[in-house]
Parts: structure tokens; sequence; C-alpha cells
């Protein structure tokens, strides 16, 4: 497989043409708009918790790149059923991958579909695609 | 501008390419082909060498000291100017040195502003803005020339008002002709889109904002690299330019203004060489253009940019704009051929430059650009600091491939197969 082939996995292309989680529901506090000035990629995200504290979803609205895309939606999928802790943990993970410039594969025990990303990692022009939903759900879980 | 100028022919664009070290590089296992000169240009050794020559033979501070060096690096200063102000058709006194385009309107913007704030004495009387004023600029602009005006009308009370654009991306004469009236104090438009690549009707605009007494201040950012620019025959009061866009260094730019604007113009940055006279409570001004160049200059970057300058017209700016239009209208006609591609502005009819800017159906500029980056080619993608013209053609942002000198017809043909390959690669699947 090609970088740009590792890079545009079909699952990426999948999930950025059939995204998960995509279609707000009325604002609520855990909501989080992103912007990627250089670009004009844009989230708007928000997570939603069950009164137990579990991730019941994530719902999001934007525009962008495929790699914004389908990171967004990797992420809403990702979230469901998770502790805002066990999120915690993963938003971490995942940027830590991503920041490694291709040092550090994305472990899929822990990331799931989203590990499909790790690709994205060696293009440093594009890890902040990949980042800006991910940004976007910490930002949400530090207002509520 | 001689008509019917013989574009450039195979073999010397070919020699001229063996002058640019970075056109023999690969890039991702492909020889890279640059498509982004609109962005910034590719050196060749002849700039570089002079930057280097300075540096290693002459290197010293300009219009302070009295050693040789001093005296040297002065003269090549100064004559850096004459031949900048030569190329584009102004006196040597009309050109002032800026770190860039950005800078060069900022200063007229922040000259008018001390002008509004009674700086100048009476000479500057003309340039005060207030309530009422109205300054005009259009829809098309890059951000460098629309934020500073926006700034401008908010510290003075003036009105900024903006020439829409039609359907297809053009300006809307029609209405600039009714916008322009004896409010207007000043027009700023671009003279070639950074977007569009389309030569504007600057003599149009430069009428009606004439006649209505108001000034006129050109953006020539994306055409004194590809164009025969004369300022005077445009009788434009000010232009602006970038000298990292015409095969010059970054961090050097020019302003021109015509020598009694210039005079009446009030400083925009202030310290040291611009004065005569200095006392602890004020200070005299020397007269334009050292009265705009505070500070230590941009010598070796003015020198290497009087070098970019003699390289282009060695070439021959009718030449090279003959060159670039037929890769404009190559690029146009064969992007425009592939299904789901948007050329943006292509339904314009006026002269083009070599830019081209698309919207793939479904496909992110961004992902585009990272495909054609994957077959070394470089394209520049986004809004291109033009988001108002990129939200009026219905789009967040696009993918821009930009000619020089130095494009072949080969490397062209290599982005319009490459998009219509990305196209394939993004729809796989689906």
């Amino acid at each position: 497989m090609s970088d740009l082939q590792n890079l545009y996995q079909e699952l990426i292309l999948d999930h950025s043409r059939t995204p998960h989680g995509f279609g707000l529901r009325g604002e609520i506090a855990a909501q989080s708009h992103q912007l990627n000035p250089t670009c004009g990629d844009e989230v708007t995200l928000q997570v939603h918790r069950t009164d137990d504290g579990h991730i019941e979803a994530i719902a999001w609205e934007g525009h962008g790149c495929a790699i914004s895309q389908a990171s967004a939606s990797l992420l809403a999928e990702l979230a469901e059923g998770l502790t805002v802790a066990e999120l915690e943990v993963r938003i971490a993970a995942f940027r830590e991958a991503m920041r490694s410039r291709g040092t550090i594969d994305p472990d899929p025990e822990l990331l799931g579909d989203a590990a499909a990303l790790g690709g994205v990692s060696r293009y440093v022009a594009r890890v902040k695609c990949a980042m800006l939903a991910w940004v976007a759900a910490e930002d949400a879980l530090a207002k509520a | 501008m001689p008509s019917d100028p013989t574009p450039l022919t195979e073999s010397e664009v070919l020699r001229i390419r063996t002058d640019f070290p970075i056109l023999q590089t690969e890039v991702n296992g492909h020889p890279l082909s640059y498509l982004d000169s609109g962005a910034t240009s590719q050196r060749p050794l002849a700039v570089l060498d002079a930057e280097r020559e300075f540096a290693t033979t002459m290197n010293s501070a300009v219009h302070r000291g009295a050693h040789t060096l001093a005296a040297e690096a002065t003269e090549l200063f100064e004559g850096a100017r004459a031949s900048l102000a030569r190329f584009i058709g102004a006196a040597d006194d009309e050109i002032v040195w800026t770190s860039n385009a950005t800078e060069a309107i900022n200063l007229v913007a922040y000259s008018i502003s001390n002008a509004s704030l009674g700086r100048g004495g009476a000479a500057a009387e003309r340039l005060r803005l207030g309530e009422g004023d109205e300054i005009v600029t259009t829809e098309m602009e890059h951000h460098a020339n629309l934020i500073p005006w926006q700034e401008l009308a908010a510290r003075t009370g003036a009105t900024l008002r903006v020439i829409p654009l039609d359907d297809d991306g053009a300006l809307r004469l029609d209405v600039a002709a009714d916008m322009i009236g004896e409010r207007t104090r000043i027009v700023a438009v671009t003279h070639v889109s950074n977007v569009l690549g389309v030569v504007n009707p600057v003599d149009q605009l430069v009428a009606m904002a004439h006649a209505q007494g108001a000034l006129v201040l050109l953006d020539a950012c994306q055409s004194a690299p590809h164009l025969p620019l004369d300022v005077a025959a445009l009788g434009v009061d000010f232009a602006v330019l970038s000298g990292h866009k015409m095969l010059g260094p970054t961090g050097i730019g020019a302003l021109y203004g015509r020598r009694e604007l210039l005079a009446a113009m009030p400083p925009f940055l202030t310290g040291g060489s611009m004065i005569t006279t200095v006392t602890t409570t004020e200070a005299e001004y020397l007269p334009p253009p050292q009265r705009f160049e505070a500070g230590t200059q941009r010598v070796s970057q003015a020198i290497a940019l009087a070098a970019a300058v003699d390289y282009l017209t060695a070439v021959g700016m009718p030449r090279i704009a003959a060159h670039e239009h037929a890769l404009g209208r190559r690029l146009v006609e064969g992007l425009g051929a592939i299904d789901g591609v948007r050329v943006l502005g292509a339904g314009i009819d006026l002269p083009r430059v070599g830019l081209a800017s698309i919207d793939v159906a479904g496909i992110h500029s961004h992902d585009v650009g990272q495909f054609l980056d994957d077959r070394g080619i470089a394209v520049r993608v986004g809004h291109h600091c033009a988001q108002p013209l990129h939200r009026r053609l219905g789009v967040t942002s696009s993918t821009r491939a930009s000619t020089y000198l130095y494009t072949t017809d080969a490397e062209v043909d290599a982005v319009i197969d490459g998009t219509a390959a990305a196209i394939e690669f993004f729809r796989r699947g689906a």
C-alpha cells in the first residue's frame, strides 16, 4: 500500500462519505466550535451524556477535507458508551500518535477504527485536520 | 507593450529552468512540478548570487557611516531602487521599500490615518478622512487589500464600500460606476485576482475614481511578476508589490506613490534614518522615500530584488506574459474539461495570467492537493487569503495552480492529469 493509499484508506473515505454522528441536536453546554483558519475547515461538536456519566453520543456538523470529516465520524463511533475518563484517555492517546511524525502507531485496542488515521501523522500539515474534532470534544468536555 | 510578443519557446523555458536549482529537485520520488508561484516564486542563481556577493564583499549599513563599504552599499541600495522604478514605470523617488506588499498597504492606510489625526500639516489636509468619506474596495481582494481599509474606516469614521462581483466572479463595473461618487476618497483594487487570474479593467476604475477626485491604490502583487507594468501609464496613485513573488527574496516589497502624494503624506513608522533635525520633543522628517523608511533597511533583499528585475527584463516581460497567457489558457481549458471540476471565474471575458483555481465536486481542496503532492506537484489549497471571494462563489476553499516563466506545458498537463486521477482516487468505492 502506498503512503497515499495508507492515508486515504477505504475505511476513511467511507466515513467521510457517510459520517457517523452527523447532525447536531439542540444546543447544550458541552458543545464546541473549532475552526482551522488556514483552510476554513469547521466543526461544531456536542458531547451528550447519560445520567450515570457515560457518553451517550457525540453529535457534530462541519465541513472540510476527507481526513477531518472521517476523523469526526470515527471519534463519534468510538465515544459511544465510554465514560468521560475513558474518552479523555483516548483523546490523549490519539493526540500523541498524531504528533509522533509516524513514530507511534495508534493502538487499535484503545482507539478502534480511529487507529486507521495513523497514516496522517507522517503528514505534518494534515495533523490539524485529524485533530479538529478531537480538540472540539476535549473543549466540550471541559465546558460541562 | 509591443503587440503580439512571441511566447517563450520550449527550449528557452528549459534553458531558463537550469537557472533555478530547486526546479531540478525531486519531491516524493517525482521531479518537482512547482505550480505555486502565485504564493511565492522560485529564485534563480543570479538572485541568490547577488545577495551572497553583497554579503561577502560590501555588507554595511546604508545612509549612515562614511566608510568605503557604507558608500558602496548605499550606492547599490539606491541603484536597486532605480532598477525597480524603471521596471514599473516610476521615478526613483517614487519607490518606498517595505517588508512586503501588506506593509506597503498599511503604510498608506496608517499615513492617511495619521493625516486624519492632524499630522502632516497643511500638505496632508487633502488626505484627511472622516465621517461621510468613503473608501471603496472590492469583493475580490486579498485580505491584505481589505482589512487595512476596514481598520482605517473604523479609526477615521469613514465608510468602507465594496464593489460586488457577478456570478462568474467579475467586478460589477455598473455598480462601481454608481458606488464611486463624490464621497469616495480612495479606491483600492487588485490588478490581477490571486484566485481567478483575470486582469481587471483598471483603466476604467481609474477613470471613475479620478473623475470624482479619488485616489487609486493598485495591488500589483499578481501583475508585476507576470505582465509588463507601467504605473504611470495606468495612472494609479499608489501601487504595491511583493519581491518574493517576482523571483526575489522574502522580506522585501515596495510601495509606489506619485511624488506629490508621498511628499504630502505624514510618516507611518518613525525612528532612525527618516529625520533631519531631532530634539527631545519633536523631529523634522526627510522627504520621501526616506521619510517612510525608518530603521535599518533590507539592503541585501533590495539588491537581490534588483537582480530579479534584471533577470525578468533580460527575458522580456512581454514574452513572459505571452508564455503565461498560453499556460493559463491551457490550465483553464484542460481543468474545465474534467467532469466535476469547476474553474472559478472561467466565464469571465478578460485577459488572464497563468493561474486557475478549481472546485472539485465532493472533494475538498486539501485532499486534491495532497494527491497532487504525492506526484511531486505543488499547488496551493485553501482560501488563498480571499474568503469573501470564495464565499461569493459558493465555496469555502479551492485548489490553485499558478505558473511562471519557468513553467512548462508538461507541468500544466501534469496538474490536469493529476486532478482527473485525484477524482478517480477519491471516488473509488463510492
